[in-house]
């Protein structure tokens, strides 16, 4: 276990070392990040000044061995931007976009498990072929159409007219066919709950429930219909198993058969996807974020992409590799206690 | 009680000013939603729309412009020359800053200072010598030689509070400090004499505001006692807020969305037509056949403004033959876009082009609206009188270090005049480049016509309104003549609000919502 922990703290600092290598070397390319601080009208002499200052003219490898020396000890630099440590403002963004993912998640977990279940004992129901179908569409529309669609719906609100309204039936069809809209389109509202340091929270407050459901659906729109056939196919095999039919026989009730014995060797496979899902799940808010202007680190990440932040990016990309490694160490974690011959890698046999 | 105490006050505030009851209960909420929010409380950090955008919430200057271009007085009560080079301003008395500290000559001479030390706005004032305190309430503002554009200059003084402003902060850095790099105190405090105080920001999230209960503009009508400004970069979530009804007002609105607002019921949208003009240069020096004013002439001639301004910009830009917009000293009101494709296939010819030639063009995708989609249609144009173009379009992080480099024939620019006087448009685009003063440093077509440079140059020291209109008209007409850059069009803007927010009067062609003003059904 140990042995295990140190070799991922190993690879974790690998990692971070590449990703930190790359982005150095393709900050050339990602513009120049004076022309967005000084106006327009700035004199070249002034803005070479403000170049020399922030130590841009000095060779790459020198602006890379400073960078280094000073990130071993924590100090991963100044956002050009916020002119704060790039560290301060990812953690004042971080909360708001796992509080996402973290929403998106319950989402995906609740839903995929009984649709997907169900879709496995009854694969012939009209409920389940409805799903299937659903979950076909959802895994086809990119996410940020959903999330446009999402607000046309619920937040601007739309009027149906498609029925001739002056007949009782075609009045209702108009009515419902047409929504309300009222949900909040934008941000993480006005009543959020303070937890502790930057961590201010949208789970306490029916505001803060209601601004997190619309960008929480549409992340969870991605990853939802593949769980959903990934435990139907993997329900469906199972159920298939010698253990299951003898069970069967045996007269357990189904309940326990499905839920206790099925699902759990079902779980398997799901959990290993799952580890690697989350980690893309944390790219994908850098689209539902920018769509509903949620104040975390996706958007942040695109403005400072916007901007040439360098320090910015490089410090976004490195946290976030490290929250990849972080996900993937504890999901083989939860996966030997799931499933106990599984050997972890270092483990003595 | 408390009503009837109400009706009395408001009763003595109708008998007598009839304006001073509503600023009295300025209690209305707004929430707007920006493309970004100010990048720090520092006026004078940057100098940019959304800083000058907050600088007419949180300050106010000694005069602003109108909503015709004319100067109306603010801090400044009333001003008047004293000679060639010295204008006399008066300062309203009892004006409080949001400290509590009453604004006096100092407070003026100590911004004055300060934004000779601004990196951004020291251009400005660089014609500037002096601000020479006269009294409590007079000073003289000195310029070096004669200045016609002095007062246009007074609209970006926005005093700031000397004595809030003075000392040491808690990390033993000057409170003055201008700075892009580190944290400094005023950009994160503030002490103005404008109508808001900001109660609260979070960088990128949003901006607090309430109104200033010793507001000294007593005759504002405005009636907003709380605001909040919220930055919502994605075009398509700033209209959906807005027709949710999550916000009340919004700015800008995007081309593609002006009808959608127009048609719903119960949104107001006021368009405008701006003073940023959109322009290609053409680079002289990278190819040979731009020297020849024919063939810059003909490339005039090919390109359809009109056209661009209709379907491209969907009627959402005013179609430029001159970089004067009207109301600007040097507009000549002759000049019309000059689409003509026959006459441009002939100059070509007349010029020995007629086969044409290739030529690189660069422009930005996502600085100007629609700015890629504009660089399509003019290569699509050049390409009928046999001029190929390979076209490359680049995010604007990546397109400013390429435009500084003139690392392409054609290059894209827009330009707003800081100033709001055609003189700036020329002394940035049109002027001979030269390093040493300056000049013509965004001139990537390197056009250089000295006689009219020597025009632009007689012009920035004439004070005489008609005479010096008279020069810049002929530098316009002169640059026309010559082609020396291919016009577009001057960007349109737009604002949108909910029906009982009325924006229209608060509105103007610079971009400064008065929101000081704003009056809220």
């Amino acid at each position: 276990m140990l042995a295990f922990l140190v070799q991922r703290i190993g690879q974790a600092i690998l990692v971070m070392f590449v990703i930190s290598v790359i982005s150095f070397a393709i900050q050339d390319g990602l513009g120049d990040p004076l022309r967005q601080m000084v106006g327009q009208s700035v004199s070249d002499a002034e803005r070479e000044q403000l170049r020399e200052d922030l130590g841009l003219n000095d060779p790459i490898v020198v602006q890379y061995a400073r960078f280094a020396t000073n990130a071993v000890q924590g100090d991963l630099g100044n956002s050009y931007f916020y002119g704060e440590p790039t560290l301060d403002v990812i953690m004042d963004h971080l909360p708001a976009t796992l509080e996402l993912v973290i929403a998106a998640s319950l989402m995906i977990i609740f839903l995929s498990i009984p649709i997907g279940v169900y879709a496995a004992i009854r694969p012939r129901a009209w409920l389940s072929k409805f799903f299937m179908g659903v979950s076909t569409v959802g895994i086809s529309i990119p996410v940020f159409l959903t999330a446009i669609v999402l607000i046309q719906l619920f937040s601007i609100g739309v009027t149906v007219d498609w029925f001739p309204a002056d007949t009782g039936w075609g009045q209702w069809l108009n009515d419902v066919f047409s929504t309300d809209g009222g949900m909040p389109s934008y941000g993480r509202g006005q009543e959020l709950t303070h937890l502790f340091g930057t961590w201010d929270s949208n789970f306490f407050s029916w505001d803060g429930l209601l601004h997190l459901l619309l960008p929480a659906v549409s992340l969870a729109s991605i990853m939802l219909p593949l769980f959903i056939r990934l435990i139907r196919a993997e329900m469906m095999e199972v159920l298939q198993s010698d253990y299951i039919r003898y069970a069967q026989a045996k007269g357990i009730s189904p309940w326990r058969i499905n839920f206790l014995h099925a699902l759990k060797n079902t779980m398997l496979p799901v959990i290993t996807v799952g580890g690697v899902q989350i980690g893309i799940m944390v790219a994908y808010t850098i689209l539902t974020e920018t769509v509903f202007q949620w104040p975390g680190v996706g958007l942040m990440f695109l403005e400072a992409i916007t901007r040439s932040d360098i320090p910015l990016i490089v410090a976004y990309l490195m946290v976030v590799g490290l929250i990849f490694v972080i996900t993937n160490t504890v999901v083989d974690l939860v996966y030997g206690l799931v499933n106990p011959t599984v050997k972890l890698t270092g483990k003595k046999a | 009680m408390k009503r009837l105490l109400t009706a009395f006050v408001s009763c003595v505030a109708l008998a007598g000013a009839p304006m001073a009851g509503s600023a009295a209960e300025a209690n209305k909420e707004l929430k707007m939603a920006y493309d970004a929010d100010p990048v720090t409380l520092d006026i004078h950090e940057q100098l940019s729309g959304g800083i000058l955008q907050l600088s007419h919430m949180t300050f106010d200057p000694l005069i602003r412009w109108t909503k015709d271009l004319q100067f109306e007085p603010r801090l400044a009560k009333s001003w008047e020359r004293i000679d060639d080079k010295t204008m006399r301003f008066h300062l309203r008395e009892g004006v409080k800053f949001h400290s509590g500290n009453t604004l006096s000559s100092e407070d003026v001479k100590f911004t004055f200072d300060r934004l000779k030390k601004s990196q951004d706005f020291k251009a400005i004032f660089q014609p500037f010598s002096d601000l020479k305190i006269i009294d409590d309430t007079t000073f003289d503002l000195i310029t070096k030689e004669p200045y016609p554009l002095l007062l246009n200059a007074a609209t970006y003084i926005f005093p700031m509070d000397k004595k809030f402003y003075s000392g040491k902060d808690d990390q033993g850095r000057d409170k003055d400090m201008v700075s892009k790099q580190v944290d400094t105190f005023a950009s994160r405090h503030e002490s103005g004499t404008g109508p808001y105080i900001v109660t609260s920001r979070q960088q990128g999230v949003k901006v607090e505001f309430k109104r200033f209960d010793d507001y000294w503009d007593k005759d504002s009508p405005g009636n907003v006692g709380h605001i909040t400004l919220t930055p919502i970069k994605e075009n398509n979530t700033r209209v959906s807020a807005l027709l949710s009804g999550g916000v009340d007002f919004i700015a800008p609105v995007p081309p593609t969305d002006l009808d959608r607002i127009k048609r719903d019921p119960n949104t107001d949208l006021v368009t405008m037509s701006g003073t940023r003009i959109i322009i290609f240069e053409m680079n002289q020096k990278r190819v040979e056949a731009f020297k020849d004013k024919r063939v810059r002439q003909a490339i005039a001639y090919a390109i359809n403004q009109e056209g661009i301004a209709a379907k491209i910009m969907k009627g959402f830009a005013t179609p430029a033959a001159q970089l004067s917009p009207e109301g600007y000293q040097g507009h000549v009101d002759g000049l019309k876009p000059r689409y003509d494709i026959a006459k441009a296939k002939e100059l070509m010819k007349e010029a020995g082009y007629e086969d044409g030639f290739t030529i690189t063009m660069m422009a930005p995708n996502n600085r100007y609206v629609n700015d890629d989609k504009i660089a399509q249609a003019v290569a699509a144009m050049l390409a009928r009188i046999n001029i190929k173009v390979d076209l490359k379009t680049l995010p604007k992080a990546q397109y400013w270090p390429e435009f500084d480099n003139r690392a392409a024939d054609m290059m894209m620019i827009g330009w707003h005049a800081d100033t709001e006087d055609s003189a700036n448009f020329y002394e940035f685009l049109t002027m001979c480049p030269n390093t040493d003063t300056g000049a013509g440093q965004y001139n990537a077509g390197n056009y250089c016509n000295p006689e009219l440079d020597k025009l632009v140059e007689q012009a920035n020291v004439e004070t005489d309104r008609d005479k010096r209109a008279k020069m810049l008209q002929k530098v316009e007409q002169g640059l026309y003549d010559d082609a020396a850059f291919i016009p577009l069009h001057w960007q349109d803007l737009a604002w949108a609000s909910k029906k009982n927010v009325e924006i229209e009067p608060i509105l103007n062609v610079m971009n400064f919502p008065y929101i000081g003003d704003l009056v809220v059904k």
